[in-house]
């Protein structure tokens, strides 16, 4: 196997990985906007931890509202910028920083409750498995090879339509 | 620019994968939130809003406090005034809590109630300590506050517009009978009497008295019951053939071990006061700081605890009192020489009572409140009306479940619109606010909502809103929630239950005669206080 086809197929797994968060945020982020009722102050509110009054300081009357909302775009911006492939290293930094914030709220050390979660974790959970899988979108950015910025990047000197 | 298809499918590859999520989150949140509208405008619940209040005009009123024990310290501080030993163990409180990172609001909610136009001026309490306390903490050159050593002299002196009662329940009714009759307004706490015949008796005085009588069931103005109260009008729990509720304790303060404190003594308490009608005993410490726990000055958990449920559903179900009481139970967690059981079942049974229903005519009817105590165990069981259409968990938040087989929801339940272990309605008054709550007590009463309801998001302290209730309605001639009659209900329910367990027979009312019903020649009365021989009386006075 040549490397340039270990590379193309690398990539396209990155690409994969790259719209499956993509879709998970963009998901994520729809369900938050279409739905009025929705805040975060039930996850703000009961997190646990060192961060915990910080926290805890975000669901103040006055500030809530600005949380929410910066959440959803957020999480729309990952989303959008991830499935479309165009400012995907953007994207990947404002997806580490959520993603970020998510685990340092309930972290999963060691003698604190697991709310909320599905499995058993210790140290890493999914919140931390995906932003390392956003850190290697940071480092190897695939919009273009496949996605928007495929179509915007400079043509190279060597076309299909010149050699035709 | 131009693209060749592939370039074009490898660029843009993304855009229908973007509207395919983005569609199925958007049609998913809004056709749930759609088909939750339709079933809530279906159910067509209300929300309450906080009552409104006229204004205590005028002159603060005038008020005096009989007892300032326990619950004494928690009425002055609903009527704005804190005592600075209290001040000093919050402020303790929290900073550990801050230290601790949890939350702990107990003294900003204090600081951020609103000031009542009231002024506390004067105390009666037969025990020196507190009455020093209270006038050390309340007192100022400008507004002293006066010891009185009797209710009676208190009453009689002309100063005070109102008292609040806080005393042991067989000073209950002498006391407020006392003020009613003086057009002296009373605040009392719960039960409201110790016996029948004073039950009977408040009754006429507070119907004859131009004064205001407010019973202490502070409950009545948490907002989730006023919706509850909705909720039943509206037959959405249809047919409510049971409710249970319960008391779940097991520490020594939940089962009224309070502390004894080492500078009680005969000379710093006026022990023949506090006796009164009880049967005269030496004095006793044990008796004096935990007199709960004896039929002679308190009701155990039939007038202490029950009576907080019993009226609660009161207040949502207006049912009023039972044809018939079944209790049992016994002294089985506690056994510390005390005479009220710490185990107690009662079941009361209203044969007439209807909440409505969806089934043909005359097929339901008839309703049994159950309550079940313990003081040996925690295990928070909610409080339940099971009606045939749905059920209700009642607290601080409502929830209603339908129920599997309900006629009135036979239809959603088919087409799956409902499902019985999804709630239909929830309502968290406190959905946005933040909570530090003390002890396993306060968790325990705030959990029932007895302890505050949220108004627009903000904890308020019932406790303030039933006080403020009752000042306005001196100042208005307005209504209370907790008047005589309410009251009356309450006191002759909690009696039924506890002559029940004394008696291990079936208690009945006689609507009509508006008495219970006697049970051969037994002296009701005496029965209730009666010490059964061998406990009670002989309560070690000092506690190890």
């Amino acid at each position: 196997m040549t490397a340039s086809n270990t590379n193309q197929k690398l990539s396209g797994g990155l690409v994969l990985l790259r719209l499956f968060i993509g879709w998970h945020f963009l998901y994520e982020g729809i369900v938050k906007v279409y739905n009025p009722d929705w805040t975060s102050f039930g996850y703000l509110a009961s997190a646990q931890g060192p961060f915990k009054s910080l926290f805890a300081w975000l669901t103040a009357e006055s500030i809530l509202p600005w949380v929410d909302t910066l959440n959803w775009l957020a999480l729309l911006f990952v989303g959008i910028t991830f499935i479309l492939g165009i400012f995907d290293r953007a994207g990947a930094v404002v997806g580490m920083g959520l993603l970020a914030l998510y685990y340092l709220a309930h972290p999963s050390f060691p003698g604190l409750d697991q709310l909320n979660a599905e499995g058993n974790y210790w140290l890493v959970n999914k919140n931390l498995i995906e932003l390392a899988a956003c850190w290697v979108l940071f480092l190897q950015p695939t919009g273009t090879y496949i996605g928007l910025a495929r179509l915007l990047k400079p043509k190279t000197s060597t076309t299909k339509t010149e050699l035709s | 620019m131009s693209w060749t298809r592939r370039e074009a499918l490898l660029g843009m590859g993304g855009i229908p994968i973007l509207g395919a999520v983005w569609w199925a989150g958007a049609s998913a949140t809004v056709g749930k939130k759609r088909e939750r509208d339709a079933l809530l405008e279906t159910l067509n619940i209300q929300p309450s809003l906080p009552p409104a209040v006229a204004a205590i005009s005028g002159e603060p009123v005038k008020v005096g406090v009989i007892g300032f024990g326990i619950r004494g310290e928690q009425l002055c501080r609903a009527l704005g005034y804190a005592t600075q030993e209290w001040l000093a163990e919050m402020e303790e409180a929290t900073a550990l809590a801050k230290a601790e990172n949890r939350p702990f609001t107990a003294l900003e909610d204090f600081n951020n109630q609103d000031k009542l136009n009231v002024r506390i001026v004067g105390i009666c309490d037969i025990y020196d300590y507190r009455a020093e306390k209270a006038i050390r903490s309340f007192a100022t050159d400008e507004q002293p506050i006066k010891r009185y050593r009797t209710f009676q002299e208190m009453i009689a002196s002309g100063d005070v517009e109102a008292v609040v009662v806080a005393t042991p329940d067989h000073w209950h009714a002498p006391i407020a009978m006392e003020a009613l009759r003086n057009n002296v307004h009373a605040y009392v706490e719960k039960p409201m009497t110790h016996t029948l015949s004073e039950t009977y008796e408040l009754r006429e005085v507070a119907l004859n008295s131009k004064a205001i009588l407010q019973v202490g069931h502070q409950h009545r103005q948490t907002l989730s019951f006023k919706t509850a109260q909705d909720i039943i009008s509206k037959g959405i729990l249809g047919h409510v053939s049971l409710i249970t509720t319960n008391t779940n304790r097991n520490d020594d303060n939940g089962a009224w071990n309070y502390e004894i404190r080492p500078d009680a003594t005969p000379e710093t308490i006026d022990w023949a006061q506090f006796l009164g009608n009880a049967p005269q005993i030496p004095f006793n410490k044990n008796h004096f700081f935990r007199w709960r726990k004896w039929w002679a000055y308190g009701s155990g958990l039939s007038g202490d605890l029950l009576t907080h449920d019993y009226d609660r559903l009161n207040c949502v179900l207006k049912m009023g009192i039972p044809n018939s009481v079944m209790a049992s139970g016994g002294i089985y967690t506690h056994r510390d020489a005390r005479n009220v059981p710490d185990v107690f079942q009662a079941n009361f049974e209203f044969p007439d009572f209807s909440t409505g229903g969806s089934q043909q005519p005359g097929k339901e009817k008839g309703m049994t409140f159950v309550y079940s105590a313990t003081l040996g165990n925690t295990l928070n069981r909610p409080t339940v009306l099971m009606g045939h259409d749905a059920s209700m968990e009642l607290g601080n938040r409502l929830t209603i479940w339908p129920d599997g087989r309900s006629t009135r929801y036979f239809t959603q339940l088919e087409e799956g619109k409902m499902a019985p272990q999804t709630p239909i309605y929830q309502y968290d008054p406190a959905s946005s606010a933040l909570d530090g709550v003390s002890s396993a007590t306060s968790q325990y009463f705030a959990d029932k909502g007895l302890m505050w309801t949220y108004i627009d998001g903000k904890r308020v302290d019932s406790t303030f809103l039933h006080m403020r209730e009752w000042l306005s309605a001196i100042r208005n001639n307005g209504p209370v929630s907790c008047g005589i009659q309410q009251g009356f209900e309450e006191a002759i329910s909690a009696h039924m239950a506890g002559l029940s367990w004394k008696l291990g027979r079936r208690i009945e009312w006689d609507a009509e005669a508006q008495r219970v019903v006697p049970v051969d020649e037994i002296d009701l009365d005496a029965a209730l206080l009666d010490s059964p021989p061998g406990i009670g009386n002989f309560a070690p006075d000092v506690v190890t």
